[in-house]
């Protein structure tokens, strides 16, 4: 390390701001997007980060909170907010883990389609994310384009489920309802129109001498990293972990699906981005496999007991699934009353976009916080439940 | 660095020849999908108010707000929207028990009104309100497929039909603790049941508290306002069950059944410990003439605020119509004594045997009580008005049912008619049907016009009883062989009154006949007040068929009061109930001023 660090002592940075050397800059938090409602407070040496600080707590609502003193029904509406651009892992997971309490299977129709709805959620999120990652490092058009294409699916959404962002489609119980007739022609065309995409983005940042001058070999994730800060998901994967809930503890309908786990060795920004462009391309296929297999008749609820004043029996459980950010758990805890007593969102951005990011800060040229950021792929709503 | 990677990027100057994603016609309104969760429709026509949408909105976003046009079976209330809550989950409209709640695909909503209050701008009642969106087909239904309430009651287990037509043995089973505990799970609270009871019972409350496996908070909250829940649970007509808001797309709470359960499931010896109250003791006594549900329910409530009540009944026990008119295989006595032994042993003095005006006098009353409560109810049956009615083997069916009770069965013969199509036909016809007897059921309007319990008549046909429906009764003859020949003529509906409902009227030339050995006649009771003489009835004013009263049933003697069949002319069971709670009130009301 160059002599422009301060030094370290007992674990932290000393450094002196009056000697003109360093200087603090804020980034955040002034923007409702991805990277701007969480604050980093940087130390800066000309314009190399040498300290960060995350600071969280600007986007707070409570949600667990306000669960303990919600009847279970309307938790379910609540859910789906804790992540914005990826809201089915949630609505899943809550379901999952009520019944998984009350000791209900779901029909089966339920389970293709609960499927079917979180792999288009991760094609939907991985866009939203190509859109910040590409627009991170400048390259504006790339992202509009993913945010068009987002779009597009979400229109899929509004289609089927009824609503664009918050679909609340998968109630405890089963879901809300089949595909519209002639909706399968619909995600086809769409999908279509993001694999020519992908190909776009292919030429235009992954063969593109300015993304890789500044996503290779930025915020390297060590596979030794992996497990001591919590590391999940396709940002695991880009240091070459094979871990996928998805695979190592199939749910729904996963162990029926042909598909691999995709990983990249390098642990860098352009490695991580790499493994969701492939992933995107497993959702695609894995959308297509359900819409080919899936059983188009049968039951797709089952109706609980009254919910305006269901009692979910005593215990506890933890539930799990694969977002894009990688695994994402539920801890609920029932006492046998109306209300849950404590409920647990392990979103994996707590992890990433706290201690990582604080790790993986140091050293980055400042131009490149955002595009470090966007890497990590954080949701802060999931952050602050 | 490759020159591929400089070269590659240009690739997005391809795009400048293709058909821009972005659409420029910003000014063109996309609707939404046909499912699309947009603003809130309301069909006020269905919608009963119930308060479910309220109930299940996690944004507080709905209120209940009056509105001006009801109708029966309705709260009076309409859910009124405040759109800066709404989180478009549409748990009201899966909710909805009515079905009358549904969502527009409309998604935009432009209002001039900057200077209203907010509130006021984005409040809006669907279906009150007009908005441009009111007609509009599309938008979010509930799928079928996906149901949040259990529409369908649980089966009441019963006796076989083999079994029950050779017997009096209570047919209806009654739930088990499973069973009432799931059938209570199904109720939504919203109370609608309550406002239409005549006792204002608190059903949503018992419900819960079966729910919750608390039976004695059960039987506490059901004798608020029912001295006579074993009854009720077996033979009210229910009334709730016909507003039940479940009852709108699916089968109604058995609400009967489940006070029947309530009922059954504590002994009657710990009534008094769990019902007990402080009782401070009044110094003054009430007389009710008639110890039916009205004169019961008046003397238990009486006694609950401390004063003395004597009770004089004709017959040699408790209970009126209940003991005399309906049969055991419906209200078995053992159900009936539980309710009635607790409110004599609360220190009621009954006098049996004793009729007021032959045994005892009016004025004795008057004079030795401080109040009176009259509920003689309705004990002469109405005549046929048809020529041969007072041949032998024509029997009124108040009389034959009061004289199976006494154990005096009359001797039927083979093949029984009953005419008439109200409770105490359908009773008689499935009494003579018990006793061995091919029973024929004659009434004159429709089945639909029926005003017997549709389950009685459902359960008569599954007896083997046969009806014979729109038939005018002309008259009765004895034939050769001493059996009676029945004769009618058949009969059209006709619309005479616009809003009134139709009536029969008798197709000319029109004759049918039917040879019986006994016709039984139930068409309509009534009673008479000869009994009530002397100068206490100086003030007393009477009316055509009753004695006048306010709706407290106060007379226009202050120390009088009536109730049951004789003033509410609905004649059932919870009616009579309902009025001795109110008389007694207003007998305390009396009372207290008197004192002070």
């Amino acid at each position: 390390m160059s002599d422009k660090y301060p030094p370290i002592v007992n674990g932290k940075s000393v450094y002196d701001l009056e000697s003109g050397k360093y200087l603090k800059m804020w980034q955040g938090p002034q923007h409702p997007g991805v990277t701007g409602n969480m604050s980093l407070e940087l130390i800066i040496s000309g314009d190399q980060i040498v300290d960060c600080k995350t600071h969280v707590g600007y986007l707070h609502r409570g949600f667990e909170k306000l669960m303990e003193r919600r009847r279970y029904i309307n938790c379910f509406p609540i859910v789906c907010r804790i992540c914005v651009p990826e809201p089915d892992t949630n609505e899943y997971l809550f379901a999952a883990a009520m019944e998984d309490l009350m000791g209900i299977e779901v029909p089966e129709r339920a389970k293709w389609l609960r499927t079917l709805n979180m792999e288009l959620s991760r094609l939907a999120s991985f866009l939203m994310w190509i859109g910040g990652q590409s627009g991170a490092f400048g390259h504006g058009t790339v992202a509009q384009w993913a945010l068009a294409h987002r779009d597009f699916v979400l229109d899929l959404f509004e289609e089927w489920t009824g609503a664009r962002i918050y679909h609340m489609y998968t109630t405890p119980g089963g879901v809300r309802g089949g595909t519209p007739e002639g909706w399968d022609n619909h995600v086809e065309r769409v999908l279509q129109g993001v694999e020519k995409f992908l190909t776009e983005v292919n030429h235009v940042m992954f063969n593109n001498a300015v993304f890789k001058s500044r996503a290779v070999g930025l915020g390297i994730i060590a596979p030794d990293m992996i497990d001591r800060f919590g590391v999940v998901g396709p940002v695991a994967r880009g240091s070459g972990i094979v871990r996928d809930t998805r695979k190592d503890n199939p749910y729904l309908i996963y162990d029926q699906l042909d598909f691999n786990i995709e990983t990249e060795t390098a642990g860098d920004v352009y490695a991580r981005a790499m493994v969701r462009w492939k992933e995107m391309h497993q959702a695609i296929s894995l959308i297509r496999q359900i819409i080919k297999r899936m059983p188009r008749t049968g039951p797709l609820h089952i109706t609980l007991p009254n919910v305006l004043h269901l009692k979910v029996p005593a215990g506890e459980t933890y539930v799990r699934a694969e977002s894009t950010r990688g695994e994402y758990g539920y801890y609920m805890v029932s006492d046998g009353t109306i209300y849950p007593r404590k409920i647990t969102v392990r979103g994996p951005s707590y992890s990433h976009a706290m201690a990582l990011l604080e790790h993986l800060a140091v050293g980055v040229n400042i131009a490149d916080t955002h595009g470090l950021m966007l890497s990590l792929h954080t949701y802060p709503p999931e952050i602050e439940r | 660095m490759k020159l591929k990677d400089i070269l590659s990027p240009f690739y997005v100057w391809k795009r400048a020849f293709e058909k821009p994603y972005s659409i420029n016609t910003l000014t063109e309104l996309r609707p939404g999908s046909p499912t699309y969760r947009g603003f809130h429709k309301n069909d006020v026509s269905k919608c009963i108010g119930c308060g479910s949408c309220a109930e299940i909105c996690q944004n507080i976003t709905i209120d209940m707000v009056p509105v001006s046009e009801t109708k029966d079976g309705d709260s009076g209330l309409r859910p009124r929207f405040d759109y800066g809550l709404c989180c478009w989950c549409a748990l009201c409209v899966d909710i909805c028990p009515t079905g009358s709640l549904t969502m527009s695909n409309a998604y935009t909503w432009v209002e001039e009104g900057l200077d209203k209050d907010v509130r006021e701008t984005y409040c809006f009642t669907p279906g009150v309100d007009e908005k441009h969106w009111e007609n509009e087909e599309l938008g979010y239904h509930r799928p079928d497929e996906y149901e949040l309430l259990h529409l369908n009651r649980l089966p009441m287990p019963h006796l076989p039909t083999e079994e029950r037509i050779t017997s009096f043995i209570e047919m209806v089973k009654g739930y088990s603790r499973e069973q009432a505990v799931k059938e209570a799970d199904r109720c939504i609270q919203c109370g609608i049941c309550t406002a239409t009871c005549p006792a204002h019972m608190n059903i949503p409350a018992y419900i819960k508290a079966i729910r919750e496996d608390n039976i004695e908070e059960g039987l506490r909250i059901m004798y608020e306002t029912n001295p006579l829940p074993g009854v009720c649970g077996r033979v009210c007509t229910r009334r709730c069950e016909d507003v039940c808001a479940l009852s709108h797309r699916g089968e109604a709470i058995s609400i009967r059944w489940l006070k029947r359960y309530l009922s059954d499931s504590v002994e009657g010896e710990k009534y008094n410990q769990i019902l007990a109250s402080e009782i401070k003791p009044q110094n003054k006594t009430v007389a009710i003439i008639g110890a039916g549900p009205g004169g019961l329910s008046a003397a238990y409530y009486l006694l609950k605020m401390g004063y003395s009540v004597e009770i004089f009944e004709q017959n040699k026990a408790a209970g009126g119509m209940l003991r005399y008119g309906i049969p055991e295989y419906r209200l078995p006595y053992d159900a009936m004594d539980k309710d009635i032994n607790y409110i004599v042993s609360l220190g009621a003095k009954l006098h049996y045997n004793t009729k007021v005006g032959k045994d005892i006098s009016f004025d004795e009353l008057h004079a030795r009580f401080d109040s009176v409560f009259i509920s003689t109810g309705l004990f002469e049956a109405s005549k046929l008005a048809i020529e041969g009615e007072t041949l032998p083997g024509v029997l009124y069916g108040l009389n034959f049912l009061e004289d199976v009770t006494h154990g005096k069965i009359p001797e039927l013969g083979k093949k029984v008619l009953v005419i008439g199509g109200g409770n105490v036909a359908m009773d008689a016809a499935r009494t003579a049907r018990r006793l061995g007897a091919d029973v024929v059921v004659i009434y004159r309007r429709r089945e639909i016009d029926m005003p017997a319990d549709h389950e009685e008549i459902e359960e008569g046909y599954e007896e083997n009883i046969e009806f014979h429906f729109q038939a005018i009764p002309m008259k009765i003859e004895q034939t050769a062989d001493n059996r009676l020949e029945f004769i009618w003529g058949n009969a059209e509906m006709k619309q005479l009154e616009e809003g009134k409902r139709p009536v029969p009227v008798m197709i000319e030339g029109s004759r049918e006949s039917i040879i019986a050995d006994t016709i039984i006649s139930a068409v309509g009771q009534s009673t008479n007040y000869h009994w009530m003489e002397g100068e206490a009835i100086a003030n007393i004013k009477f009316g055509k068929w009753t004695i006048e009263a306010d709706r407290w049933g106060k007379s226009s003697d202050p120390k009088v009061f009536v109730g049951g069949d004789i003033f509410n002319r609905v004649a059932d069971a919870i009616s009579a109930i309902a009025d001795g709670h109110r008389s007694a009130r207003a007998i305390d009301s009396f009372l207290q001023s008197q004192t002070e």
